[in-house]
């Protein structure tokens, strides 16, 4: 009976101890740094990708117009405000002329001086000219000396000479009035195409100098996004590619467009490739001018080829490769990479086959000796 | 021969095994304080392992990028690539900043990396779920203590990140997860001011005549374009190619690119000896007397046990047992007790302590091997003390008490 009370005790003793001597085997090998760090594999597959690549811009104008005078002078009247369309030809302001218009007046004067000049050595040729054909006629008749007639036809050269001098000097008067209507009128500020004012730099009153603009205007028609991609993600960026447009004020939005032009010069300091990008339909209403868009240009899908995620990619001992799975080991198998999408799929070109297994994400950084435990869902990954 | 010590455990089995548990407590508490203190160092030696670099090219006479601000031109690394020696350069910044996710925001160090391929120095070396960065802007890959899931909106200053991809154990050497992030949009998020910030600096701008001068139309903009780029980095990362000493590539980059380099050896020198070293004292001093506490305890619980049985002890001398049995009794037991402990507090300590603790606690199983040997030394040490005390217990008790 005693013996069977002991057994009772040493039963109970037992089954405190022995769980709690398993749970310590457990923790001992199963947790910690000795125990084998839980990774998933993936399948390399066979299939098309289709790269894009992706560069962030700003909405510019393809077509800016700085508007202002050829002369220092002082803006007289400005008729348009930022945001107002307006037509080709239209006046959108005016300089001041100061003295201009009496300079004008002035001229038309001197040009009616000279149309009565003209008259005058008009009236003179005439006369001259009947008085020396008279002449003639009496030295014909012999009723007068050679001499006299020698100065009548003298003096008809001086009087048409005289109606020349006049007739040019009509020209210079009508030319220098024109000049001055030409300047008057160049003191407007004219739209040279139908557009939208962006800038309105100077009020009625501002001194400006030649050459300073007064008001900007740009051709709505002409937007498009300045994009800059990174030099390291430029292979393939040509013109006519599809692009997708994210604009940040409609970020639900997908726009669409295409790549209008690579640029030829590339940015040397921030090391990236500048593109433009034209919208294949115009947003409505119009993006403000200096909007950040994000731009993802699709290239042509490539035909199918064995792909893994990148986050398989690893560089061990300054190669790219992959931890690959053979028979429950890891094996770092090398790999050269081709052509990679946005969503994070890369064309293995060397190194792999379709269906090999290899280590897609690990707790820890795998080293060839690492002991593994392929899992289906790494533990705390929501 | 049946054992004297079997027998009195069995005897009052419950109270020796809670007396185990409660000393198990203890020694896991011993061990998870070990265990923060390796996470400490372990914490400054990731990062290192993280970058994935063998050498760190940094601001002239700094000890950057970690303990230290340094910044250095952003195309200092071109020349530094065509050094003879060096396989891989690549930029980075880092900066531990609040990181806005919705309502909460998480302190994390927001790292930039170079953009290029996974395998860069820098980028995360190994993922848990997710993809790598494969856009130049407005992508992140964060670490999953930070708490962010994937497809989540980070806002890092004004602009919105979508988290693709989740790493583990890539902290700070402070402990804080890191959110990896291109490195265009980190340079920018290190210098970029507020919006009423940059308003007002523009107004300033522009209300100085020097640089505000009507006759000189775009001036004024080329001012205000020239102050708001930022072309630095905290560091370039450097990988050395196989058969050049890490050292001889640095000296020489010091020598002709006039930089600050340090190595791999240099730089976990300056984190475990210089950024964490009063920390990571501070917690070496609780865990030394920690460890001197639990001693003690041990010790006190051991010999009480023993004077809890000296009326037994002395009907075992009256009645002739010898000297040694009684030995045996006491130092069986109290190791037995020490085992129990030990087993009880390494259970407790990784599965239930080690797990709630904030920052990453590491428990080496070295120390673990160490820890039960000093739980079996004190436990005899312990002994001894309370064999004393047994072997001096007068026969007579026995009869008297």
């Amino acid at each position: 009976m005693k013996s069977l009370h002991l057994q009772g005790r040493t039963l109970m003793l037992l089954v405190v101890l022995l769980p709690l001597l398993a749970l310590f085997i457990y923790v001992a090998l199963r947790s910690g740094p000795l125990a084998p760090v839980p990774v998933t594999v993936t399948t390399v597959e066979n299939r098309s990708i289709a790269p894009a690549l992706f560069g962030i811009g700003t909405v510019e104008a393809q077509y800016t117009f700085k508007i202002g005078p050829t002369f220092a002078g002082r803006v007289k009247r400005l008729d348009v405000h930022v945001g107002d369309l307006v037509q080709a030809g239209q006046v959108l302001g005016e300089m001041d002329p100061v003295d201009l218009d009496e300079r004008i007046r002035a001229q038309e004067a001197a040009l009616k001086r000279a149309k009565a000049l003209l008259s005058e050595a008009q009236s003179r040729q005439v006369y001259a000219q009947i008085q020396a054909r008279r002449y003639e006629q009496l030295l014909a008749a012999r009723s007068t000396s050679e001499e006299i007639v020698a100065t009548k036809k003298h003096e008809l050269q001086v009087t048409e000479a005289g109606l020349n001098a006049a007739r040019e000097e009509l020209a210079r008067s009508q030319a220098d009035r024109e000049a001055l209507v030409a300047q008057r009128s160049n003191l407007k500020l004219v739209a040279p195409v139908d557009g939208l004012i962006t800038v309105r730099d100077a009020d009625p009153g501002t001194t400006v100098v030649a050459g300073q603009a007064v008001v900007e205007l740009i051709d709505p028609k002409s937007l498009w996004i300045n994009v800059r991609f990174d030099q390291i993600h430029t292979r393939g960026l040509a013109a006519n590619l599809p692009a997708n447009i994210v604009l940040r004020s409609q970020a639900v939005e997908l726009r669409t467009g295409r790549v209008l032009r690579v640029d030829p010069l590339a940015d040397a300091v921030t090391e990236e490739t500048l593109a433009k990008v034209e919208f294949d339909h115009l947003p409505e209403p119009l993006p403000p001018v200096g909007e950040l868009a994000e731009v993802t240009v699709t290239l042509p899908t490539l035909p199918a080829a064995p792909v893994i995620i990148n986050a398989a990619i690893q560089r061990i001992d300054g190669k790219l490769g992959v931890w690959q799975v053979m028979n429950g080991d890891l094996h770092f198998t090398p790999v050269l990479l081709g052509a990679a999408d946005l969503d994070g799929h890369v064309q293995i070109r060397e190194g792999l086959k379709v269906g090999d297994q290899v280590v897609a994400y690990s707790t820890k950084a795998l080293k060839a000796r690492t002991r593994i435990n392929v899992v289906e869902h790494l533990q705390g990954v929501k | 021969m049946i054992s004297l010590a079997g027998r009195d455990i069995m005897h009052a089995w419950g109270k020796f095994v809670f007396t185990g548990v409660g000393l198990g407590l203890l020694i896991g508490i011993t061990l998870s304080m070990a265990g923060i203190y390796r996470g400490m160092v372990d914490d400054a030696k990731v990062l290192l392992d993280n970058s994935s670099a063998d050498l760190w090219v940094v601001q002239k006479d700094t000890l950057g990028p970690y303990a230290e601000p340094s910044s250095i031109y952003d195309d200092t690394w071109r020349s530094i690539r065509g050094m003879p020696g060096v396989a891989r350069t690549a930029n980075v910044t880092y900066l531990t900043m609040q990181v806005r996710q919705g309502e909460h925001d998480v302190r994390t160090m927001v790292t930039g990396v170079t953009a290029g391929e996974p395998g860069t120095p820098g980028w995360p070396p190994y993922l848990v779920a997710g993809r790598q960065i494969t856009r130049g802007h407005y992508e992140a890959v964060a670490d999953i203590a930070s708490g962010f899931a994937l497809g989540d909106r980070l806002q890092i200053r004004r602009n919105h990140y979508t988290v693709v991809g989740l790493t583990r154990r890539m902290v700070s050497s402070g402990g804080d997860p890191m959110v990896f992030i291109p490195l265009k949009d980190a340079q920018e998020a290190q210098f970029l001011k507020d919006n009423d910030a940059i308003h007002q600096q523009q107004r300033r701008t522009a209300a100085n005549p020097a640089f505000n001068r009507p006759q000189v139309p775009g001036l004024l903009d080329a001012v205000i374009a020239s102050q708001s780029i930022n072309p630095y980095v905290n560091a370039v990362l450097v990988q050395i190619e196989s058969g050049h000493r890490a050292e001889d590539v640095a000296e020489s980059i010091r020598r002709w690119k006039r930089l600050t380099v340090y190595t791999r050896s240099q730089m976990e020198e300056i984190l475990v000896g210089k950024l964490i070293a009063t920390a990571a004292k501070q917690i070496f001093m609780f865990l030394v007397i920690l460890s001197v506490v639990s001693s003690a305890i041990v010790a006190f619980i051991i010999y009480t046990l023993t004077l809890g049985k000296i009326r037994e002890i002395a009907v075992l001398k009256l009645i002739g047992t010898k000297n040694r049995t009684i030995v045996a009794l006491i130092m069986q037991q109290s190791i037995a007790l020490g085992v129990i402990g030990f087993v009880v507090g390494k259970i407790t300590a990784t599965l239930l302590m080690a797990p709630i603790f904030p920052k990453y606690v590491l428990l080496e199983p070295l120390d673990s091997i160490i820890g039960f040997f000093a739980v079996m030394v004190i436990c005899i040490l312990a002994s001894i003390i309370a064999i004393r005390a047994a072997l001096k217990v007068d026969p007579a008790e026995a009869i008297g008490g």
